[in-house]
């Protein structure tokens, strides 16, 4: 084959703070509907099936690996919540200059983190 | 249709005339979830503890049980809409397409039934909304 350029493809683009929000956006949104989603299941039929479920789920709750899986869905939460704000700002079609596209893609992703542990820190000492 | 934004403009034209439903309801549905997940997460910081007997006590109050039982409606619903567009994009086979979102439509509506159902069984369970059951 004639070496020619080839059209735009996925190797070839520089990475931007967008890409990272974008793909983030979709592993969170769907990472919660495979891990989130079923929690919340148990976490609800625990409650319905009576104090010993309950404790079956609490104690597999505050294991460690229980509170990775908590943490984790929270801060999947928080930065879906942000990107998802984003995505109605650009919706209407506002914020798709470089500067202030690639400000918002970092502070989305930075301000997902923060509410994760502010959230954390509220549980604990509240 | 408005006419103050390039979306608001374009909105309904494509040649089917439609199909933006679930565009415009995984929007609904967002907004939907920023309330009433923000209402889950609030409610877990100020309720004193997560134990069985203060979280089923407060699941008995009308707000609450409400709140939660849309939280599950829509969040399944939210969950329907992103799931399928993953699928309609990864997905190319139209044998196989149809089959994930058979099934993704069933476990959602499924989850959704399963998760309505347990919170008005710990609402609607005897007891007082101001002493635990």
């Amino acid at each position: 084959m004639a070496s020619r350029p080839l059209s735009p493809h996925i190797t070839i683009w520089k990475w931007g703070p967008h890409m990272l929000v974008s793909i983030l956006h979709r592993v969170t949104g769907d990472g919660m509907a495979f891990v989130a989603l079923p929690v919340l299941l148990w976490w609800l039929g625990s409650l319905a099936a009576g104090p010993e479920a309950y404790a079956t789920f609490s104690g597999q709750a505050s294991t460690w690996y229980g509170m990775v899986v908590l943490v984790g869905i929270s801060w999947a939460f928080f930065n879906h919540m942000c990107s998802g704000i984003r995505h109605f700002v650009m919706d209407v079609g506002a914020g798709y200059e470089i500067q202030t596209n690639k400000g918002w893609s970092v502070a989305t992703s930075i301000i997902g983190i923060l509410l994760t542990a502010a959230f954390w820190a509220a549980v604990i000492y509240l | 249709m408005g006419d103050g934004t390039e979306l608001g403009r374009v909105r309904g034209l494509g040649p089917a005339h439609e199909g933006e439903e679930g565009w415009m309801q995984q929007r609904y549905t967002a907004v939907g979830n920023l309330l009433l997940v923000g209402f889950l997460a609030i409610s877990v910081v100020l309720l004193p503890d997560m134990s069985f007997a203060t979280v089923s006590g407060w699941l008995k109050h009308p707000v609450p049980a409400v709140a939660l039982a849309l939280l599950v409606v829509n969040v399944f619903w939210h969950a329907r809409l992103g799931l399928s567009e993953m699928i309609g994009d990864y997905v190319h086979d139209p044998a196989n397409k149809f089959a994930a979102l058979l099934l993704v439509r069933f476990a959602t509506i499924g989850g959704t039934a399963f998760g309505v159902f347990f919170i008005l069984k710990v609402a609607l369970a005897g007891g007082t909304a101001a002493g635990a059951a």
